[in-house]
């Protein structure tokens, strides 16, 4: 694993003292953080301490939500993404998301996975067919649905369900990918599984995921932030915050003393 | 005792007592409807009846109870006959009985007109033919239907020159509206059109006449059972049969041909009798177009109340107000729908599109059109409520898994949202056509009619005539069961007439639920 942070090229995503309110509330505060290309990051922390928050700024999915209001930059390259010169649409193309709970489509496997491609307009056949197969290859389940593609997703398990939306996800060919305690739902050995994909993954892409398993953080990421009550406490190469954090709450965390 | 309380017997049983009314209320109204309904076309055995004084009664018996001084029964008969007695139905007293008989020469006609008539046979005469058998009635009626069929050929061609004489007409009102000074040579043409249409016209017409007077000759003559005679005209006779001879078999073809006939046939006697095609169509057809305009206006609210507008005191004020709509008496919708559609817009458009027409109204009056916008605005808040709480019950995680992958909202909503949402909205369809397929008060006031002279969707340009008035089932058991001149002998009707209505609800919903279900296997498959 890469010994320095932020070494090589520049990062994908660079937050600069980003600070975010749900109404009055504010949930997020001046958090500064980048996000090296091709590299795995943990995004840790206790229950309420604005690690969902932070990721959903990351393709805006915050804009949902009524009365959130975001400060700071975000930049995307070098595009601010809360600015006009993104477009929300591109945005989320470029920075996908897979969620805590896997959230299939009622559609066929085969449509799940080119639905990204479809509303983008893409109509070939030979395109969504080489799309399906590459996406279901790269999320490690080509094997398992490869005869059944016209089946309902529905009918899938859950591991299969989740390692479907990384599918659907890495089928639009995004830069990066948020992943919100993809695994928190699934059993060991589909959480080895996407842990192994993960792996697999970063080859291709940069990837953010929140994790409440510090194992799996430390066997995943390359790097690791850890956030406490929206203040960003510690961040650096995961071995390091996991040998010997600086901190005295990153500490206390990691060992399983609160949190 | 107190493990009894807190074990919730008591609120069990009530639960249970309250749904068993419920259903045993609705169960009693389905089976008086049904068994009063289905056994109106069974043809029944006609009773002669010698009294003590002397006097015979023939006809059916209806019912029977217990006299008035509470000693022996006494029946109700139907003497039919009203052309001869005023009266279809007759009490007597069991006690005065003397013989009673179920003879075999006694025949039932039905009429065109003055309802059924019994009695027997006495003889049948055509030009050159004079007969007594009931065979010779039988060739007389096969000679009829042929003459009827000719006679109806010339009636078609009538109508056919009536429309083109009535679109001369109009296009003649049109250059007249336009400017008759002007147009005056152009008026003169088709003033000379018509006049050669109408010698046409005038020619058909003779032998038309000619035809129907010969049929009068073929006529037949019966008496009653007190031996009065009565001469009918063949053409009077729609059916004719000897229910006391006929086996079960028999029966059961006539009763087929009955049910049929009221599907297919216009109705007869101011609708007590006869079909009641024209009315199925119109609710049937009612109801359709309500579903297509309340159906897509229902929907796209809801769409934009859940989907699109700001959650705020705004929303919750229409979201409450739509709710309260559905609570407005009916009849304050078909007062809007009369001010508002026909002599609002519908006199508008007439000003517009039609003012060579007027004073006559084309859609300044009611019309199935004024009608279904009526009962659609009737039934929207049901369409919009369920489309909301189907829009609701869809999971945030698959509108952010939607949007997270660069859809726009529109594009979730027609790809993922609504077809999710399809079975709750087609719930809500249902409900909407229950309620539409219930209601009678708006529509007696925004176009239903008693008789309507054409059926809202023909054969003629342009084929959907949505300005016509139009016949409804609800409408015609108001109308006949309070409506009509002779309460008891519409009494058979109103029940068929209801059960068909029951029937045609359930039918549409039967099709509603079952699309419903296909579309829930599909989106609801193996929840997770
Ligand atoms: N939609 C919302 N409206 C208002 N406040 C919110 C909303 N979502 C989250 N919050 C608040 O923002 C803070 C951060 O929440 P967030 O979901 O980011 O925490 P988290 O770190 O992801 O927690 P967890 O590990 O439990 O998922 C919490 O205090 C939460 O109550
Ligand atoms: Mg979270």
């Amino acid at each position: 694993m890469n010994e320095q942070p932020n070494a090589g090229a520049a990062p994908v995503i660079d937050a600069q003292k980003v600070n975010f309110y749900y109404g009055n509330s504010q949930a997020l505060h001046h958090i500064s953080l980048s996000f090296p290309r091709r590299q795995v990051t943990a995004l840790i922390g206790p229950s309420g301490c604005g690690k969902s928050t932070f990721l959903r700024c990351l393709n805006r999915m915050n804009d949902l939500v009524d009365g959130a209001r975001v400060e700071g930059k975000i930049l995307l390259g070098d595009i601010d993404i809360n600015s006009s010169a993104m477009d929300v649409i591109e945005l989320r193309r470029r920075v996908g998301m897979v969620f805590q709970k896997s959230n299939p489509f009622p559609k066929s496997i085969y449509e799940n996975v080119i639905y990204g491609l479809r509303i983008a307009g893409v109509r070939d056949k030979a395109t969504l067919d080489e799309a399906v197969e590459h996406s279901l290859k790269g999320a490690a389940l080509w094997d398992e649905v490869k005869d059944r593609l016209q089946e309902s997703a529905l009918g899938m398990s859950g591991g299969q369900q989740q390692r479907l939306c990384i599918a659907r996800a890495i089928a639009v060919n995004p830069e990066v990918i948020l992943m919100d305690e993809p695994c928190s739902a699934l059993d060991p050995k589909s959480t080895a599984r996407v842990e192994e994909l993960i792996g697999e993954l970063r080859q291709d892409y940069t990837i953010i995921i929140v994790t409440h398993n510090m194992q799996q953080a430390a066997r995943v990421s390359d790097h690791t932030a850890f956030l406490y009550e929206g203040l960003l406490v510690e961040y650096g190469l995961t071995k390091k915050i996991f040998m010997k954090p600086k901190n005295k709450k990153t500490e206390d965390y990691i060992t399983g003393r609160f949190g | 005792m107190k493990k009894y309380w807190r074990e919730g017997e008591p609120m069990v049983w009530a639960t249970g007592a309250a749904l068993t009314l419920t259903l045993m209320i609705a169960a009693t109204l389905i089976i008086v409807v049904m068994v009063n309904g289905l056994g109106v076309f069974w043809p029944k055995n006609l009773t002669l009846v010698t009294l003590k004084s002397g006097s015979r009664v023939l006809g059916e018996v209806v019912q029977r109870e217990a006299t008035a001084s509470g000693e022996g029964e006494r029946l109700q008969f139907k003497i039919g006959n009203r052309d001869l007695y005023g009266l279809d139905f007759r009490w007597v007293d069991e006690a005065d009985f003397e013989k009673t008989e179920l003879p075999e020469a006694a025949m039932v006609l039905e009429r065109q007109e003055y309802g059924n008539f019994y009695g027997m046979l006495q003889s049948v005469s055509a030009p050159g033919f004079e007969a007594s058998s009931s065979q010779a009635l039988e060739q007389l009626m096969e000679q009829v239907a042929i003459k009827k069929q000719g006679l109806e050929e010339f009636t078609e061609k009538i109508n056919d020159l009536n429309r083109r004489t009535s679109k001369l007409e109009h296009q003649k009102q049109i250059l007249f509206h336009d400017d008759p000074q002007k147009n005056q040579d152009a008026i003169a043409a088709l003033d000379r059109q018509v006049e050669a249409l109408r010698g046409e016209f005038e020619h058909l017409v003779n032998r038309q006449t000619e035809a129907a007077v010969e049929l009068h000759h073929y006529t037949a003559t019966f008496s009653d059972v007190n031996g009065t005679q009565k001469t009918m005209q063949a053409t009077e006779i729609v059916r004719y049969y000897q229910p006391n001879t006929m086996n079960v078999f028999e029966k059961g073809l006539l009763y087929l041909a009955r049910v049929v006939e009221l599907f297919i046939d216009d109705p007869r006697e101011s609708n007590t009798e006869g079909g009641l095609f024209p009315a199925i169509f119109g609710t049937v057809m009612l109801i359709f177009l309500m579903s297509l305009f309340s159906f897509p206006l229902g929907v796209i609210a809801a769409v934009y109340l859940r989907e699109y507008a700001k959650d705020g005191t705004a929303v919750r004020l229409v979201r409450i107000a739509v709710n309260n709509l559905a609570g407005i008496p009916s009849i304050v919708y078909g007062i809007f729908g009369l001010g508002f559609f026909v002599y609002g817009i519908g006199s508008g458009i007439d000003q517009i599109f039609f003012p060579e027409r007027l004073p006559t109204p084309t859609f300044g009056t009611g019309g199935i059109l004024w009608a279904s916008l009526t009962l659609a605005l009737l039934t929207v808040p049901v369409v919009i409520v369920a489309t909301e709480e189907a829009l609701g019950a869809i999971p945030t995680g698959i509108r952010e898994g939607s949007l997270a992958l660069g859809s726009t909202k529109f594009q979730a909503l027609v790809r993922i949202l609504l077809p999710m949402a399809s079975p709750g909205i087609m719930t809500g369809l249902i409900l909407a056509m229950a309620r539409a397929a219930g209601e009678v008060a708006p529509l007696m006031i925004t176009g239903v009619v008693k008789l309507a002279p054409a059926l809202p969707l023909d054969g003629t340009f342009p084929f959907l005539h949505l300005d016509r008035k139009f016949m409804h089932l609800g409408f015609h058991i108001y109308d006949i069961a309070f409506q009509s001149p002779n309460v008891e002998a519409a009494k058979p009707m109103v029940y068929v007439t209801t059960l068909l209505l029951v029937l045609i609800v359930l039918l549409m919903s039967s099709v509603a639920i079952h699309l419903r279900n296909k579309m829930k296997k599909r989106y609801t498959y193996g929840t997770f």
